[in-house]
């Protein structure tokens, strides 16, 4: 039960503080459950952001993971809601407001000058993303191909995916 | 099977969007869930809802994207939770952000329990490597093809490079780009806006007098 209360302290502040997207959480989430309760090792939380990378959807599941280990089913209901529940309120009430003034001249010059800084977060979100993967030379030759085969086909990700996986299996195999 | 669904010219005007069955957006958001490994989820999204079935147009996509970015929370579901309070409503909301958590809220905690052995596979991590960059490809892609769909002009042009490189490759930190940034941007496009809608009223002044005197004529 402590744990579950802590799980809500810890997170439900954090989904209203977690500004600029789901890497801004996890030196917080270090903070709490590794140095301050000592109820994950430094060794532990490294793994499961490893695991939070390779699975489906949101990075920001790690905390689900985190949930389970500290209490079990209950513990990743618990933290998934916490982190997920109180930034989606507020998301709806401004996309409500949003969507309410559509058409008029401010919506429209809102629309037209958040386009480009939207679309360079998009090219920018791509190239940190990259960075942070530390595949080397390697990595961005495979992002080029890819990017060049999605501009003239559009395949399926899965599709793109398992090639671009495949093909960095076969090269760093061929190089030794 | 990557035809659009929809015909080109049946994108809808600005202030509509078609409508789609709740069951719909459940299974667009449980698809992107369960299936997007690697990230990149926002290009899936983006993929599905303004190039496949083009329930949206570009604008509004990216205006929705800036939104998630600048709102506290994870982007992801903060998008998912603008598209689906703007197809559905609050209903269409809650059916996407759970379509889109299902499967990974289950996948997570799978994969924690079995990654002891999961690590021993070998040559995975090269597997994965490639598959992360396809995905940041994904991406990258979605940002270009914005750019080439809304013909951008200079100005937008240079303000998307800018954003790029300051938050990309400079790592400036995204929200005070984003606060000095956008108000610059908007500003800008207010002043378009401005320009067309005080031509708009001349024009139809002008058509009306023109409508006025061939009437004369033919009355005469």
């Amino acid at each position: 039960m402590r744990e579950i209360v802590a799980i809500v302290l810890v997170l439900t502040p954090l989904s209203l503080l977690s500004f600029g997207g789901g890497a801004s959480i996890l030196a917080p989430l270090h903070d709490a459950f590794v140095t301050h309760y000592q109820w994950l090792t430094a060794r532990e939380y490294v793994d499961y952001f490893a695991i939070s990378r390779t699975s489906p959807g949101p990075g920001a599941m790690l905390v689900t993971l985190i949930g389970w280990k500290l209490a079990g089913w209950s513990g990743a209901l618990v933290a998934t809601i916490s982190i997920f529940l109180p930034s989606s309120l507020l998301c709806y009430r401004v996309a409500k407001v949003w969507n309410r003034h559509r058409g008029s001249p401010l919506h429209r010059a809102l629309e037209q000058g958040l386009l480009p800084i939207g679309t360079g977060l998009t090219i920018a979100g791509a190239i940190l993303t990259q960075h942070t993967a530390g595949s080397g030379v390697l990595g961005w030759v495979i992002v080029a191909l890819a990017t060049t085969v999605i501009m003239f086909r559009n395949p399926h990700p899965l599709v793109l995916m398992a090639c671009g996986g495949s093909l960095m299996l076969l090269i760093r195999f061929a190089l030794g | 099977m990557d035809e659009p669904l929809a015909h080109p010219d049946a994108k809808p005007p600005n202030d509509q969007v078609p409508q789609v069955s709740l069951l719909t957006i459940f299974w667009i958001f449980f698809q992107i869930g369960s299936l997007s490994v690697g990230g990149g989820l926002t290009a899936w999204l983006y993929r599905e809802v303004v190039e496949k079935r083009r329930l949206m147009p570009e604008a509004d996509f990216m205006g929705a994207l800036t939104l998630a970015q600048v709102l506290p929370g994870i982007n992801m579901t903060n998008l998912s939770v603008y598209v689906g309070q703007r197809l559905r409503g609050v209903q269409g909301a809650l059916v996407a952000i759970l379509g889109l958590i299902l499967v990974p809220f289950f996948a997570i905690i799978f994969i924690g329990s079995i990654y002891a052995r999961l690590q021993s596979v070998p040559n995975l991590h090269h597997f994965m490597d490639g598959l992360a960059s396809s995905a940041v490809a994904l991406l990258l892609a979605m940002g270009l093809k914005a750019v080439k769909v809304t013909r951008m002009q200079p100005v937008q042009l240079g303000l998307v490079g800018l954003v790029a490189v300051l938050v990309g490759i400079f790592r400036l930190p995204m929200v005070p780009v984003i606060l000095v940034l956008a108000p610059i941007s908007v500003w800008l496009a207010w002043k378009d806006i401005e320009k067309e809608l005080d031509k708009a009223p001349e024009n139809a002044q002008a058509n009306a007098q023109a409508n006025a005197a061939g009437r004369d004529k033919t009355g005469a």
